[in-house]
């Protein structure tokens, strides 16, 4: 057991992912001397060297092209974005590439790269560097997609993302970067791709994912004080969507409630509910309620900027209701 | 042939910390040197004003040479009393970031010269499209520090309502579109501007402003194609202040070069000027307006300067540049050579400028305690979550409206 923090847990994944695949290299803006934005990578080039953790000149596009390019030769690069907002200007080399490559190739030629980056709420960071956009991604046919909520995840999640055959984006929250848990990380990995339940209770089921996991886990205790048990769910990865665990945790208790801090309108919730509605809909005794961020940009106010993603209180307050 | 593995080539600065500041392969050129082409010479004539620096301030604070003379000595104690301001104005709220009373700030030490100097080449009613160190322009143009203030603190009185980050002033009455947190964005965004200008019979112009690092952005690529394309009544300003957060200039432009030659594959004029002489900011600001208005289409502008602070209170310099580096920095301080400029030709004194140092510090001091009597973000009436519904569409939609309601607000 080693104790250890969300960031230091993605730097290890990193360091180990080098050690093993030489393929592997880091491609970023200050990730090199710097050590990145959030100090992810920081001390890795004293390791590695500046040819494995390549500082770029500031351009997004660029950074992800050449990502394409690389990965497309046989290496294994790891994109890295300061911040997901910036995700915007990379969307024709993410979407329209990256995503389609090996469709329109005939599956020649894949893209196994990582793109690394986070978002969210938590520092007061305004609208152009707060922001939840999971959804663009989730929405492309061609990306996986992962989003780590613990320290555990984030480890192992980045490890499995440098396996992939096909284009990862990996979305940290920037605010667990300091939270520090106690983890094995010798003990067997997750399975790829698999939603992890991470309470049971018969009340109502609470879908989540990210730094959402957090808040959902303090308001189902705050429930249990109050006697409503929820089952809850983590889903690690969107895509691969794992909702086989939703499944079979929605039917027997037919009641179901996905948490997102992206907005509310056409996000990630919606997808989950809609998908939710459709497949259980005969175990349902109540419709889906999604709670999510609202649908508006996020403020350099903290308390505009707490009001407008979910909390731990609203997720509370909304089973409550749910079930009187 | 030969089977030489390939490599590639990665740019590095002169020094890193720990060594001596050094900048031998800086070129200098002399005060009043560079030659001051007329307004409609053609672009590839002129091509050799991206290679060097147009100074008019020498090392006896005379203005020399064909740059010299665009302003008065009145306008000229102006221009000191902004520089002053704009650096009392930081020092406060570097130290209100520390004190926690707002969450982020950026200073401008070292490059006051440029933002307060082109103001003073600027037609009220020009726009100009900032990146983060020109609220000099804002200063200059007369604008309230105390509003500036009330936008750093996020309080009751920011007229950005708690939305934006400290220092994205916006102010569209004083020229000052707004900052963008993505950066380079602005600076198409400025070609835009000046072509609907242009295009609905308008005489004012824009101003693009970007730093070294972002001129790597696509955005920066884009502004000048459409730039020259059209010809467009704009001024696009390159800030080289040697050092985007911990990346240093040469990087955006593989060692090789200038900024400003990075205009003459679009036949954009294209000059480099000393960006701590006020004198020579001025003179080559008011040339491109004045080539702007007349026609003549956009500017290059790559202003020479050093970020004596850190990018902002997020980073610590110390990580990747050697101490002292401003030092030794060739182009000076714009403060004290500006100063130095005004006690040459008699029209100040070490006596008036501690004088004017004290006035200052207490305006910006008045200011402040004005703008903190209406809150800090750690005291003061947080804005209420209702209103974070408005304005996101010019009128609120329903399903906002419902959200609110559900929100208890």
């Amino acid at each position: 057991m080693a104790q250890m923090t969300y960031r230091d847990a993605l730097r290890k994944a990193l360091h180990d992912a080098m050690t093993e695949d030489e393929d592997v290299f880091v491609i970023g803006e200050e990730v090199g001397r710097y050590g990145g934005a959030y100090g992810v990578t920081k001390g890795l080039i004293d390791e590695f060297g500046p040819e494995r953790l390549r500082d770029t000149p500031i351009s997004e596009p660029a950074i992800v092209g050449t990502a394409v390019g690389a990965a497309m030769a046989g290496m294994r690069p790891v994109a890295e974005l300061m911040y997901v907002d910036f995700i915007g200007m990379t969307m024709d080399q993410l979407c329209n590439q990256a995503a389609k490559i090996r469709y329109m190739f005939g599956g020649q030629i894949g893209v196994p790269m990582v793109l690394r980056t986070q978002g969210g709420t938590g520092r007061s960071a305004g609208a152009q560097h707060s922001q939840s956009l999971e959804a663009y991604v989730m929405h492309t046919p061609g990306l996986r997609l992962v989003m780590p909520g613990t320290v555990y995840d984030a480890y192992h999640l980045l490890r499995q993302a440098l396996r992939q055959p096909d284009p990862v984006v990996f979305i940290e929250h920037k605010a667990l970067y300091a939270m520090s848990d106690e983890v094995d990380l010798d003990a067997p990995p997750p399975d790829w791709g698999r939603a992890v339940v991470r309470r049971t209770g018969s009340d109502l089921v609470i879908v989540t994912y990210s730094r959402q996991v957090h808040y959902v886990m303090q308001a189902a205790e705050a429930l249990a004080g109050q006697g409503i048990e929820a089952t809850v769910i983590d889903l690690r990865t969107l895509n691969p969507l794992d909702f086989e665990t939703i499944r079979a945790a929605v039917e027997p208790i037919g009641r179901a409630m996905v948490v997102s801090e992206g907005p509310l309108t056409a996000g990630v919730a919606a997808e989950l509910s809609a998908r939710i509605t459709e497949e259980c809909f005969d175990f349902l005794h109540d419709p889906v309620i999604r709670v999510a961020g609202e649908d508006v940009p996020i403020s350099v106010s903290t308390a505009l900027e707490a009001a407008s993603v979910p909390s731990a209180d609203l997720v509370a307050e909304t089973a409550r209701k749910m079930l009187v | 042939m030969t089977d030489h593995p390939l490599s590639l080539h990665v740019p590095e600065p002169g020094c890193r910390p720990g060594d001596e500041p050094d900048f031998s392969d800086f070129e200098v050129p002399k005060a009043g040197a560079v030659r001051r082409p007329a307004i409609d010479e053609a672009p590839e004539k002129m091509r050799d004003m991206a290679f060097s620096i147009v100074r008019v301030l020498n090392r006896k604070g005379e203005a020399v040479g064909p740059w010299a003379g665009t302003l008065s000595g009145d306008e000229l104690k102006q221009g000191l009393r902004d520089m002053m301001t704009l650096r009392h104005f930081d020092d406060r709220m570097l130290k209100a970031q520390r004190q926690g009373k707002t969450s982020f700030y950026a200073q401008h030490l070292g490059e006051e010269a440029v933002a307060c100097a082109f103001r003073r080449a600027l037609e009220d009613g020009d726009m100009n499209f900032p990146t983060y160190r020109q609220a000099g322009l804002l200063i200059a143009g007369g604008y309230p520090l105390e509003t500036m203030m009330n936008q750093i603190f996020s309080n009751a009185r920011d007229p950005l309502e708690g939305r934006q980050l400290p220092i994205f002033y916006s102010s569209k009455d004083h020229g000052f579109f707004t900052i963008s947190g993505n950066l380079g964005t602005q600076f198409i965004q400025a070609v835009g501007w000046a072509m609907a200008s242009a295009i609905s019979g308008d005489t004012r112009i824009a101003a693009g402003w970007i730093g070294d690092g972002s001129t790597s952005e696509s955005d920066f690529h884009a502004a000048m194609v459409f730039a020259s394309t059209y010809k467009a009544p704009v001024v696009l300003n390159v800030v080289n202040n040697q050092w985007a957060i911990s990346t240093f200039q040469g990087m955006a432009r593989g060692n090789a070069g200038t900024f400003a030659a990075r205009g003459h594959g679009f036949g954009i004029p294209s000059i480099r000027v000393d960006g701590n002489d006020f004198l020579a900011v001025h003179a080559v600001a008011k040339w491109a307006a004045a080539r702007a208005r007349a026609g003549h289409g956009p500017t290059l502008i790559e202003h020479v300067t050093y970020r004596a602070g850190a990018h902002s209170t997020s980073d610590d310099p110390a990580a990747y540049r050697t101490k002292h580096e401003f030092d030794a920095w060739p182009l000076g301080d714009p403060v004290a050579r500006l100063k130095a400029h005004l006690v040459t030709l008699g029209i100040w004194s070490d006596e008036r400028h501690i004088q004017a140092d004290a006035e200052i510090l207490d305006e910006v001091m008045a200011a402040q305690k004005k703008a903190e009597a209406c809150g800090t973000m750690i005291s003061g009436p947080a804005p209420s979550p209702r209103s974070m519904f408005e304005r996101v569409y010019a009128e609120m939609p329903d399903h906002l409206r419902r959200q609110r309601q559900e929100a208890g607000y």
